[in-house]
């Protein structure tokens, strides 16, 4: 640990030299070539993981990104200028998103899209919020990335477009109890996990608060392969509705082996549902009557999504996932923070991106709350014969 | 009465794969007081092999359980002389340590060669039929791991009771020493025994691959624990004892997540271990006999 904060330390000290080398030689020029006030483009950083071990993830959202900017500027920039996207690689760590990140704010950007995992925000968000130039996290989902967990203050320059893994709990519970008309609920829940008992924990309180109830609790943990025991005791129970929080590795043969014992009520759970193995697991006939709650989805017959999903396959001739749609949506709503601030003053932008409502974006409308998370539509993905079809939009 | 029943069926099937696999581990202790860490590993590999046997070679599963349990037999002498035999004059720690080493190297070798992410087992190699007998599912599966493993374990006890070679094997077990004064080769008798023992492993592999549907990498780890777990209860070293302890456990199991907390699961199995070398170390069959040195 100690060590640690001291290669952290000594990389700041470092940086802050080299900073203060080029602040020394370069202020003059600097002057010269961009008077204040009269910029010819409004420089956006985008600081995404390009390389490393989630390089997926960051370049499909910085291909959404650019997308959108580009979008923009066709459509006459915003305030009569242009946006530039000034596209920067952190390799998938926090480390170097932190460098990048100071890098970015010498070239005088209005603020930042990305990085995309939690961890790589962490590393960014002590430059931005020195700097007071605001962030956007397209696909960071665990809960400290806006709020600092020891003072409870929300921190002040971070901003996201996803909503928090345990709200997709909230989500399926207000599907099972409107959509499925579910009054009883079985929770059968990945506890080994935080995303488990999280999404678990917003279930069974919307759940409650629907006037459902909670009629079984159990868990199973990672890496388990047999839940006959535990299925067995739900279909005791008879519950109309069994919510499942976990990762396909486990849910896909716990479907199976539920349809095995004839267990025909409905199964929920969340987007650690999205895999191809739960076809090749569990099957096409189990996976009937199973829904699941995901950010987005390219099937979505919503016009907005189309016409992003067509432009997408255009410039790329690749199917957008939701990390893309995210990423798209960050810039999308930088432009709508600059609009309504009217001024591309990064604390003016961060006051504006602080009172966003009903914003709408491909990944749905959506409301800044006060620790700038949004509050936001998910989709319900029902499996039909093996394919993944989109049920409905659930808008909280 | 419906549900308990059901959960007998359940239990008895997850007992057989535990039992299966604590045979391996006993035998091996019973003849050189060896706890082989790695058997839990031998069981993945041979769940690997039986999975492409199916999907390279086209077998049906019998043959690729046949496969699974002559790769694994080769793979167990092969590991016994490299790793173990050096070492059999050491102390018993230096042994153990290296069957900790041994598994961990199939574990990482196996995600190195294959990949970290799981292969799904074919559907087709198995089809899963379901009869419903006055409201209770069983599945064909069930059976055929239930059959299967029991038929294993009757080949074992006829070998270990009734051929030269197990009388060899009881032989050694009892005293090396004198073993070899009678003319019994001592090494030719370990070497078969890990052959054997690997084996079974291999064939609860497939099992599992069938039953479960999904392989991995380090699918040998929590099976393998709760095996030796199964292997202690019944008291390490006695077969008999190994096949109790192998059902005994998939019976607690399923019914402390069936009637009591499915939370609780892995710590009663665990708990047990721990009673159980508290009050009677030897195991439910075991005889008090004191430490042997």
């Amino acid at each position: 640990m100690i060590t640690r904060r001291n290669k952290k330390l000594a990389l700041l000290l470092a940086m802050m030299l080299i900073l203060s080398i080029f602040a020394g030689c370069g202020g003059g020029t600097e002057e010269e070539q961009q008077p204040v006030g009269e910029k010819a483009t409004i420089p956006v950083g985008i600081n995404v993981e390009l390389s490393g071990a989630v390089a997926s993830y960051g370049s499909n959202a910085r291909d959404g990104a650019v997308l959108a900017i580009e979008e923009i500027n066709a459509a006459g920039g915003v305030l009569g200028q242009q946006l530039e996207g000034l596209q920067r690689d952190c390799k998938s760590t926090a480390d170097e998103a932190m460098s990048v990140s100071a890098a970015l704010v010498g070239e005088n950007i209005v603020a930042q899209l990305g990085p995309l995992t939690s961890g790589d925000v962490a590393g960014s968000t002590p430059i931005m919020m020195d700097n007071k130039i605001p962030l956007i996290a397209p696909a960071a989902t665990a809960a400290n990335v806006t709020v600092d967990e020891k003072t409870g203050e929300t921190r002040a320059y971070i901003f996201r477009v996803c909503f928090i893994d345990p709200f997709q709990g909230t989500l399926m519970a207000q599907f099972a109890a409107d959509n499925l008309k579910a009054k009883t609920a079985a929770i059968y829940a990945d506890t080994s996990s935080d995303y488990g008992k999280g999404l678990a924990a917003y279930f069974k309180q919307t759940f409650i608060e629907k006037g459902g109830t909670i009629i079984a609790e159990e868990g199973f943990v990672s890496g388990d392969r047999d839940f006959n025991a535990t299925l067995t005791k739900i279909k005791g129970s008879n519950p109309d509705f069994i919510y499942v929080p976990g990762y396909y590795q486990e849910v896909a043969p716990l479907i199976k082996q539920a349809r095995e014992l004839n267990i025909t009520a409905p199964i929920g759970g969340g987007d650690g549902w999205d895999s191809p193995d739960m076809l090749s697991v569990a099957g096409a006939e189990a996976l009937n009557n199973t829904f699941f709650t995901n950010h987005y989805s390219s099937q979505d017959t919503d016009p907005q999504v189309v016409a992003f999903v067509e432009a997408f396959k255009a410039k790329y001739d690749k199917e957008p996932d939701a990390f893309a749609a995210l990423g798209y949506d960050c810039a999308q709503l930088l432009v709508q923070a600059i609009k309504d601030a009217n001024s591309t003053d990064p604390q003016k932008i961060t006051d504006a991106l602080a009172n966003i409502k009903d914003f709408v974006g491909v990944t749905g409308k959506m409301t800044i709350d006060e620790q700038h998370n949004p509050i936001k539509a998910g989709v319900v993905i029902e499996f039909k014969d093996g394919a993944q079809t989109v049920n409905t939009r659930i808008q909280p | 009465m419906l549900e308990f029943s059901q959960q007998m069926i359940n239990g008895l099937s997850l007992g057989a794969i535990y039992a299966l696999i604590a045979l391996g581990y006993t035998m091996v202790y019973g003849i050189i007081k060896l706890i082989n860490f790695a058997h839990g590993d031998i069981m993945m590999v041979g769940a690997y092999v039986g999975f492409f046997s199916i999907t390279l070679l086209g077998t049906n599963i019998v043959v690729a359980m046949l496969v699974a349990m002559i790769f694994c037999a080769a793979l167990g002498v092969i590991m016994e002389k490299i790793a173990y035999r050096p070492l059999r004059n050491s102390t018993r720690i230096a042994a153990l340590i290296t069957a900790i080493g041994l598994s961990l190297f199939l574990e990482y070798i196996t995600v190195v060669i294959l990949g970290p992410a799981q292969k799904v087992f074919p559907a087709s190699a198995f089809p899963v039929k379901v009869y419903n007998i006055a409201g209770l599912s069983i599945l064909n599966k069930q059976i055929f791991v239930f059959v299967s493993a029991v038929l294993l374990m009757l080949i074992l006890q006829y070998i270990i009771k009734r051929t030269k070679t197990g009388k060899a094997m009881r032989a050694v077990s009892l005293d090396q020493e004198a073993a070899v004064l009678m003319g019994i080769s001592v090494d030719r008798t370990i070497s078969i025994t890990f052959a054997i023992g690997s084996a079974l492993a291999a064939a609860a592999g497939v099992m599992i691959g069938v039953y479960y549907q999904t392989i991995n990498p380090l699918m040998g780890i929590i099976p393998g624990l709760k095996a030796f777990v199964a292997a202690v209860l019944g008291g390490i070293g006695l077969i008999p004892g190994a096949m109790v302890g192998g059902f005994v456990m998939g019976l607690l199991e399923t019914m402390v997540s069936g009637y009591g907390n499915s939370l609780y699961r892995d710590a009663v199995a665990f708990g047990v271990l721990i009673i159980i070398l508290l009050i009677k170390p030897t195991g439910l069959f075991g005889k008090n006999t004191g430490e042997k040195v």
